[in-house]
């Protein structure tokens, strides 16, 4: 039984059809990946996971319940939070009024304020600082430490890796095992192949708004997976 | 002697046009709405307490205890019927509908209250003051006005900091969408913020009444004045408008002594030259802070 299922979702900006009949499943403390160049839908389908935008037909699922037209807001109260791309912290807030914000909702659950510095300890000394005066590897940190906040069952991570340097990257992802040991499912969208393929236990990769391969990393080989992402013809 | 009594005497009126202003601000600030209908939501406040004057002869100050929490109200409902209808279709609409509010408004009152000057009686209060040198005294009733405002907004400011709330919706005028992700209605706390402006404007305007008179098309000119003051203070700042307040009253009273033909004259042009020289206001503040 998943924790999350995305069922033949077709979500339209306008005119202009972003995602065609995605589908898509993940069961509590396992991870996916969601690959795929720039403009192929995947901050779609995370936005759309998350509340953000509407399907414009097929439906989300959360524990089973349809939550399709739930506003965001009330699906973090589910359980659903999102580090979105660009951070997106609040300029006028210090780090701890955003790690505090993002507790909101006020969900029981094994993350705290101090909790959260222990996993990522170099936001102590930060902690009264304005989120505007960071650097983008902090923020990062800020993003993912403020969504853990709200204690979610499913995290969703719009592309981490932007604009951060590999070292910085490297120690971002190091935490999501630690994420996942407390059962809570990660939903990832990550430009980097190689980067998704190792954190992840199952990738699918988009093209264009449409699913184009799925499968474990291992099963996966470079040619299909270049092939899915660019949209090259294999041959 | 005469120009430290233009100044006391301006800081004090100042006190007033923050109490009118950090409404005006506070609702910039958090959901981007210039109310152009404020400065008659404050007139309407004062014939509010005139009517239950008239009705049951209570105290203006009285009054208070209901004028506030209605026009709370009042704030709510506009909120949900107005503004949040006006928002969805662009940053412009609202402009327009809080101006067709405001003309409604005015008529509205010329309707049921006649276009002659009121005043909200508070008995010798009102003329009473505090001598402190032969050319110095201080009106009770103004000092009482500027404490007020002062209390009002520390009040908002403490809110805005301090409150789980007020966190909310200092994120919430940062980047609203963010905010929803977080699990902040954006919808609760807009409507928060309306109804917390409605209040303020509630006390201004049952403030102003007692200090001078009044009729259904004074909004307008408050509106200019709330304004001037929130420019000058810089946007969205509170404690900006606290201070944007005090130094246009002490434009228009400085202004007065050199002069008297046209004492609002000098605030203007106090807020040209804040205008001109430092275009985002006193306090440099982009956000609510």
């Amino acid at each position: 039984m998943s924790l999350l299922e995305v069922d033949s979702v077709d979500v339209h900006y306008g005119d202009f059809q972003a995602l065609w009949s995605v589908s898509l499943a993940v069961g509590a403390g396992h991870a996916l990946a969601i690959i795929g160049a720039n403009g192929a839908g995947k901050s779609t389908l995370l936005r759309t996971i998350a509340g953000a935008l509407y399907p414009s037909s097929g439906s989300v699922l959360f524990e089973q319940r349809d939550i399709s037209r739930l506003p965001a807001h009330a699906r973090v109260k589910l359980g659903i939070a999102m580090v979105p791309e660009g951070r997106r912290l609040f300029p006028s807030l210090t780090v701890e009024e955003n790690l505090k914000l993002g507790g909101f909702v006020r969900r029981a659950g094994p993350w705290s304020l101090a909790r959260t510095y222990e996993l990522l300890p170099l936001l102590g000394p930060l902690r009264h600082r304005s989120a505007h005066q960071l650097s983008g590897g902090e923020q990062q940190a800020v993003a993912i430490g403020r969504a853990l906040m709200s204690n979610p069952r499913l995290l969703l991570l719009d592309e981490l890796s932007l604009g951060l340097a590999p070292i910085v990257v490297q120690h971002l992802y190091e935490v999501i095992p630690d994420i996942m040991a407390t059962g809570t499912a990660v939903l990832l969208v990550e430009q980097d192949i190689g980067r998704a393929m190792s954190a992840a236990s199952y990738v699918h990769c988009l093209l264009e708004g449409r699913v184009t391969l799925e499968g474990g990393p291992a099963e996966l080989d470079h040619t299909a997976v270049r092939a899915a992402y660019f949209g090259i013809r294999p041959g | 002697m005469v120009w430290v009594n233009a100044v006391l005497q301006g800081a004090m009126l100042g006190g007033l046009y923050a109490l009118f202003a950090c409404g005006l601000s506070l609702m910039f600030g958090v959901m981007r709405v210039v109310n152009l209908a404020h400065g008659d939501l404050s007139v309407l406040a004062a014939y509010g307490s005139v009517a239950i004057f008239d009705s049951f002869g209570w105290n203006p100050f009285v009054t208070l205890l209901v004028v506030v929490p209605g026009m709370a109200l009042v704030g709510a409902v506009m909120q949900r019927l107005v503004l949040e209808r006006s928002l969805r279709i662009g940053p412009l609409a609202p402009l327009l509908a809080t101006f067709g509010l405001s003309i409604a408004l005015e008529n509205l009152l010329l309707q049921i209250f006649s276009p002659d000057p009121r005043i909200l009686p508070i008995g010798s209060f009102g003329i009473s003051s505090w001598q402190l040198t032969n050319q110095l005294s201080i009106s009770w009733f103004a000092l009482l006005t500027l404490g007020v405002a002062v209390v009002v907004l520390i009040g908002i400011e403490a809110f805005l900091k301090r409150t789980k709330t007020g966190q909310a919706m200092r994120a919430t005028s940062d980047d609203p969408s963010t905010a929803e992700l977080m699990g902040i209605d954006a919808r609760w706390i807009y409507t928060v913020a309306a109804v917390i402006a409605m209040a303020t404007v509630a006390v201004a305007g049952v403030f102003l009444g007692m200090r001078t008179t009044f009729t259904p098309s004074s909004g307008p000119d408050y509106l200019i004045f709330a304004f001037e003051a929130v420019v000058i203070g810089g946007i969205g700042s509170v404690r900006g408008t606290l201070v944007g307040g005090i130094l246009l009253g002490i434009a228009q009273t400085v202004g007065a002594q050199i002069n008297t033909a046209d004492p609002v004259l000098a605030g203007d042009l106090f807020f040209l030259a804040v205008m001109v020289l430092r275009p985002r206001g006193l306090f440099r503040s982009s956000v609510l802070a």
